[in-house]
């Protein structure tokens, strides 16, 4: 097999547009510009999340709150949920994935440009669509997991759970676009060199959480489409009154939402585990191992879904299986926390905000996985499920675990992102709050769930020894607030005036910091060619880069792609214009109890116009001929 | 720090229409099979539904064997026609093989060809043309036998079986679908311009998205036909 591929036959038709302005980003295809805008929009997104949060901890914050109705707290819950999975946690994956994935490899772009705009811009759309109904007090309120029959038309009537249904239909086509999309990237994008196994670590668990992305999200379509049959057209997946089975919904939704687990927390893995090794100038402690355990989480990760469902009473055998693959787990899990904790021994520790975050994560999300394999036994599970317990556990390894290492990803490659360091000070509040706060908010939770609180109530009574907890938690709730608060008035300004950093700022040893900061639209200027897992450092970490400054590289003139020659693809309009098709055609479908007439002609429409936009990208060569 | 010198490859995207890949394959052939992969899944879903509500059904009509109501005492025959399923399922796997042709005369479409027998076997239009009319006779079949079973009193509102037989079914006939238009596409460039050996990536994942389409389908006849 020849290593050069013919591309597809290129015309000559786009002309060169502007590289500013709005119009410049509806059309970018750069997976920096797209990354920016998947960091943006998701950070827009965890801030509502965020608030829908604190009203919770309003409500919770002294018995028989009343702050909330039983009615809107319901909707607050479902939405902060599907909020910080789906539309916080995932798309800032998904900011590091698009900005991060093609320069670690040493490629140009991602495999397919525009199918990569597509899914941001599906992405945002959907999470508007399924935002938008809090402000109307119509969102959907049977909680982010949807258990059906609860969320059928007969225990839920109002449209209320069509928005979920459907927008989280609308979600996995963005992200199994983007799944298909870094997969190829990862496969057969690498520059000559980047073995499999030289790969920098974040890429790899990266690789890993697409294939999760791949095989889980179909599963939940097809529980969606089912739920959407029974609630639209009368079918009877989720009727019990026909025979059905009462678990299918659950069996279908943790078979994708506990790889879903694994989507939200990997990618954090592997920031961490570039952050750890630059600031503790050593190498990551046994790399392939890093590599194998995050293969082996995946893995495992399709095994273990029924420990959700231990209550239902699935019988001894399952349950034991279940139980036994999720202490499986904890396995490679602990690998993790271990060789970061041998990476950082000995180290010469640079304690800059990114890796305070990255130490943070080792510790909280030990924490909470300390508590998850306490549920993995079935008996202590009985006690702990629908508690407080398991918001405690969940939220270490969410807040704790996911955000924190997205945290340490972002004060990391700001510098790479913008050209720009993220304030120290700024961020040492923002760390330091995050972390004080988180502990208030979740670690009160523990008891207030072992006494026998229940998730999803939105009033308990006095004298059950729980009131201190939950004030606490409402106290922590608006300390990490506070902090977030500072991150985010550290982003802003950052980004507008913070110091100039250069292209290897922390003296760190993968590719991406043999660029410029930012890094020109064509990445590389050569492709480059690698030798070995750590390019700018040796393996051993004896020799490592030296830090780089502004002043040293303030007379070198980067050349642009078409200076040097290299062909870019074209901006296009299309893939906006083709996700806005498909948002109607599912837009239409809300219509279908009250006006079939109109809900037909508005699912046509937007199928016509999302096929009609297809054809026309399709047609339109990537790039100019060359 | 002689690390940091990275010197450039030497084939790597010199600019003259062709694009370095790690495995020397065309990107879209492993994005295809990344979507098949996940497909898969999709259809792993349907089919293991199918499975699991397969004799739930509280009342019929039913797959295999005729159902009395209880009420009115109508007699509902057993609802799957296997004869005319089963040719059906001869067209669609049929459609493959020519399918395999099509790809083969886009391929070798510059090689002279001198006797009737290369000139047909080389004729993309051709076997594009009878790719896409197994295809349609497929949903023909389809339609037919939805029609059918509707008349025979089930619908995908009737009981567990309608709904998850339904459902399946149409998911992959909504495949069969999406793959006779990608097709009939195909066909219509190569009406337009003629598909050339450079096309070949085009239509070998039209190809195989639609021999996977064809497997599914062995899956499905067997499981849910043939299997009682």
């Amino acid at each position: 097999m020849a290593t050069i591929v013919a591309a597809p036959p290129y015309a000559s038709t786009a002309t060169e547009s502007a590289n500013t302005g709005l119009w410049s980003w509806l059309t970018t295809v750069d997976h920096k510009r797209i990354g920016v805008l998947y960091l943006i929009t998701a950070l827009v997104f965890f801030v509502i999340g965020g608030l829908e949060a604190f009203l919770i901890r309003a409500q919770l914050a002294v018995p028989n709150g009343q702050v909330l109705s039983a009615d809107m707290y319901n909707q607050l819950f479902t939405m902060h949920g599907t909020t910080m999975v789906f539309l916080a946690i995932m798309p800032l994956s998904a900011a590091f994935f698009n900005f991060l994935i093609p320069l670690q490899i040493g490629a140009r772009d991602v495999a397919f440009p525009r199918l990569n705009a597509f899914s941001y811009w599906v992405y945002l759309l959907g999470g508007i669509f399924i935002t938008v109904p809090i402000f109307f007090s119509v969102a959907p309120d049977g909680g982010w997991f949807g258990y059906a029959p609860l969320s059928t038309k007969q225990f839920s009537p109002q449209i209320n759970m069509d928005f979920w249904v459907l927008g989280l239909q609308i979600l996995g086509i963005s992200s199994l676009a983007a799944a298909f999309n870094f997969i190829t990237t990862i496969i057969n994008m690498r520059a000559p060199g980047m073995h499999l196994m030289r790969m920098p670590i974040f890429t790899w668990m990266s690789f890993v959480v697409q294939f999760l992305v791949a095989l889980a999200f179909p599963v939940i379509t097809v529980a969606l489409v089912f739920l959407q049959f029974d609630r639209f057209f009368g079918t009877n997946f989720y009727a019990i009154g026909a025979g059905a089975d009462p678990l299918l919904w659950q069996h279908l939704f943790w078979v994708f939402g506990h790889p879903e687990v694994y989507i939200l927390i990997l990618p954090a893995f592997g920031l961490v585990s570039e952050v750890l090794p630059t600031f503790s100038k050593k190498p990551l402690f046994g790399y392939p191992v890093m590599v194998y355990s995050g293969i082996l989480i995946g893995f495992l990760g399709f095994g273990v879904w029924a420990h959700h469902m231990f209550s239902v009473g699935m019988g001894p055998i399952a349950d034991a299986v279940f139980s036994l693959t999720t202490m499986l787990i904890a396995i490679p899990t602990g690998v993790k926390i271990f060789n970061w904790m041998a990476t950082m021994w000995d180290g010469q520790l640079r304690f800059t905000v990114a890796m305070k975050f990255g130490i943070a994560l080792v510790g909280m999300f030990t924490i909470g996985g300390i508590s998850g394999v306490m549920h993995s036994s079935p008996p202590a599970d009985l006690q702990q499920t629908d508690t407080y317990f398991i918001v405690a556990h969940f939220h270490y390894v969410l807040f704790g675990g996911s955000m924190f290492g997205l945290f340490a990803g972002l004060y990391y490659y700001f510098p790479k992102i913008s050209g720009r360091f993220m304030s120290e000070s700024l961020g040492n509040w923002h760390f330091w709050l995050s972390l004080i706060g988180m502990n208030l908010t979740f670690f009160p939770m523990h008891f207030s769930g072992l006494l026998g609180m229940p998730r999803r109530t939105y009033q308990y009574d006095a004298g059950q020894g729980i009131e201190l907890f939950n004030m606490l938690s409402t106290v922590g709730t608006l300390v990490l607030m506070l902090g977030t608060l500072f991150g985010l008035i550290n982003l802003w300004k950052s980004w507008k005036s913070g110091e100039r950093a250069s292209s290897n700022p922390w003296g760190a040893p993968t590719i991406e910091w043999a660029i410029p900061s930012p890094p020109p639209e064509h990445n590389f200027d050569e492709l480059p060619k690698i030798t070995s897992r750590y390019p700018l450092w040796d393996l051993k970490g004896t020799v490592i880069a030296k830090p780089t400054t502004v002043a040293e590289e303030a007379g070198f003139k980067q050349l642009t792609a078409k200076q040097l020659g290299i062909p870019m693809p074209n901006p296009s309009i299309l893939p906006l214009i083709t996700a806005t098709g498909v948002i109607v055609m599912f837009s239409g479908m809300l219509f279908t109890d009250t006006n079939q007439k109109l809900a037909i002609a508005i699912m046509i429409g937007g199928a016509v116009w999302w096929i009609a936009s297809l054809y026309s990208w399709l047609l339109t060569p990537l790039e100019d001929a060359h | 720090m002689t690390a940091t010198t990275i010197p450039a490859a030497e084939h790597a995207d010199a600019g003259h229409g062709h694009h370095y890949t790690t495995l020397g394959l065309d990107n879209r052939k492993i994005a295809i099979w990344t979507f098949i992969g996940s497909e898969c899944m999709l259809f792993a879903s349907l089919i293991s539904t199918y499975l699991i509500y397969k004799g739930r059904s509280i009342k019929g009509p039913f797959p295999h064997e005729p159902w009395t109501d209880p009420v009115t005492n109508t007699v509902y025959p057993a609802i799957l026609d296997i004869p005319v399923t089963s040719a059906s399922t001869f067209v669609l796997l049929m459609s493959s093989f020519a399918m395999v042709l099509a790809l083969a005369a886009v391929q070798n479409k510059e090689l002279p060809k001198h006797t009737m027998g290369e000139k047909i076997l080389g004729s993309s239009k051709l076997w594009l043309w009878v790719t896409c009319l197994m295809g349609t006779a497929f949903l023909g079949f389809q339609a037919f036998e939805f029609t059918a079973f509707i008349r025979e009193g089930l619908t995908i509102r009737t009981n567990l079986f309608g709904s998850s037989f339904f459902t399946l079914t149409g998911f992959h006939g909504a495949h069969v679908a999406v793959g006779v238009c990608w097709l009939f596409s195909l066909l219509a460039i190569d009406y337009k311009r003629g598909l050339r050996p450079a096309d070949a990536t085009n239509v070998d994942i039209a190809a195989l998205y639609w021999h996977f389409v064809d497997v599914i389908w062995i899956v499905i006849f067997t499981l849910v036909y043939l299997i009682k």
